[in-house]
């Protein structure tokens, strides 16, 4: 699985809601596939853009409170929060190229 | 240059890539960089796949078959096909990563891709309630109601699947008639948690931020109605994935690459297809696996032609 560091409903709002950088949260859990296929691409754009953006995962079987707050009804799905605010959400394994364009806006 | 490069690692893909591999043709699979595996990497339990008598898992079986074709010598690079040329003695493939890779042949397994109902809020619900994938989404809907799409083994496979979670499934398909084999029609009829509605077809999704009910119509009588589900999940089958090739090689009225005969030729040389990409009407593992092997032993022939 992904190298990110794993966060959970009791340290979401320190690790993601209070950070000064962007963190794109990657909700996933183990019997999920895609989820499996996009956590390498994951780990090359946090090594590649690791001034840029932060990325952690959360895994959906082991905290529920969180994914029920943010509606997450389907993984994998990255949302990226700024500010303590959802400001980006991308739905489904990609290619890194695609990624990457949806993110543009945080690793310029 | 490469002798074969093998677009696409389903079992057409993979089986491919075992033939060509034990024939001292090096091959490359450019495998995908999300969707390597094909479509078995999203479904669980595989039961009529021969030599598995208690069945397998989809993502089990395609890795012993990306095992399989490693030890002959197949490389495995997980990128995707952006552009090719195929005409000519040089085939030339672009990934993803912007490499260009030339090839005497190459196989077409590009398999194919989930069809979509084509109504409103369809894309915008999407991920929101609408999805493709009960394995990966079903654990969402713990005691919710769902509704599933289609009338043949997908559709059956998802049903039965979600009624791991969820407390209700419809089964909503367009006619009487349901395509799925009788063991997976058997197994989703007993299910109590299932309600079948035939001759139905939903044309609306409600929802604002998420899916909170869906519009059907009585292809009867016409009638209109209202259901209350959480979920949609679509599962009416697939359409060829051929935007890559398209205006290269000639497709089929169905839109599947044609293919000459029993054989995997194109319409160009050196250039061979298998698997979901050629076949409109089975579309199982195991014959994607066999028209593999077609396309591989097609390619060493013509690979051998050339050099004599």
């Amino acid at each position: 699985m992904s190298e990110a560091r794993a966060v959970t409903d009791a340290s979401f709002a320190a690790d993601v809601l209070a950070s000064e950088k962007p963190v794109m949260v990657d909700f996933w859990a183990e019997w999920c596939g895609p989820c499996r296929a996009v956590s390498p691409i994951l780990d090359q754009i946090a090594s590649e853009y690791a001034d840029k953006i932060d990325i952690v995962k959360m895994n959906v079987d082991e905290n529920s409170d969180i994914p029920m707050k943010y509606q997450i009804t389907s993984i994998p799905t990255m949302k990226v929060f700024k500010g303590g605010e959802v400001v980006k959400t991308v739905i489904g394994a990609k290619p890194k190229p695609a990624l990457v364009a949806d993110l543009q806006e945080f690793l310029a | 240059m490469r002798e074969l490069v093998i677009i696409g690692s389903g079992p057409a893909g993979y089986t491919a890539a075992i033939y060509a591999a034990r024939a001292s043709l090096n091959p490359l699979v450019v495998a995908s960089s999300v969707e390597f595996g094909g479509d078995l990497m999203n479904t669980t339990d595989v039961d009529n796949f021969p030599g598995f008598p208690e069945g397998v898992m989809g993502p089990e079986l395609m890795m012993s078959m990306q095992k399989q074709a490693e030890r002959f010598g197949a490389e495995i690079m997980y990128d995707d096909v952006v552009s090719v040329e195929l005409s000519g003695p040089v085939k030339k493939i672009t990934l993803g990563s912007t490499e260009v890779v030339e090839a005497k042949t190459v196989i077409v397994a590009s398999g194919s891709a989930y069809r979509k109902l084509g109504i409103p809020d369809e894309d915008r619900l999407s991920g929101y309630g609408v999805s493709w994938c009960a394995t990966c989404d079903g654990a969402f809907y713990r005691e919710k109601t769902v509704a599933v799409v289609g009338g043949g083994d997908s559709a059956m496979e998802e049903a039965t699947f979600l009624t791991r979670f969820a407390d209700k499934v419809y089964v909503i398909h367009r006619s009487e008639n349901l395509r799925a084999s009788a063991a997976m029609l058997e197994r989703a009829k007993n299910d109590s948690k299932i309600e079948f509605i035939l001759n139905a077809t939903v044309d609306h999704i409600y929802g604002d931020d998420l899916v909170s009910g869906i519009g059907i119509v009585d292809t009867e009588s016409g009638a209109e109605t209202t259901l209350d589900v959480s979920g949609l999940f679509i599962a009416i089958g697939s359409d060829p994935r051929t935007h890559v090739i398209h205006g290269q090689l000639d497709l089929t009225p169905e839109g599947t690459i044609a293919v000459e005969g029993r054989t995997s030729h194109t319409n160009l040389e050196g250039v061979f297809a298998a698997g979901d990409v050629v076949d409109p009407s089975y579309r199982q593992a195991i014959t994607a696996a066999g028209s593999g092997c077609v396309a591989a032993l097609d390619a060493q022939h013509y690979l051998e032609a050339l050099t004599q």
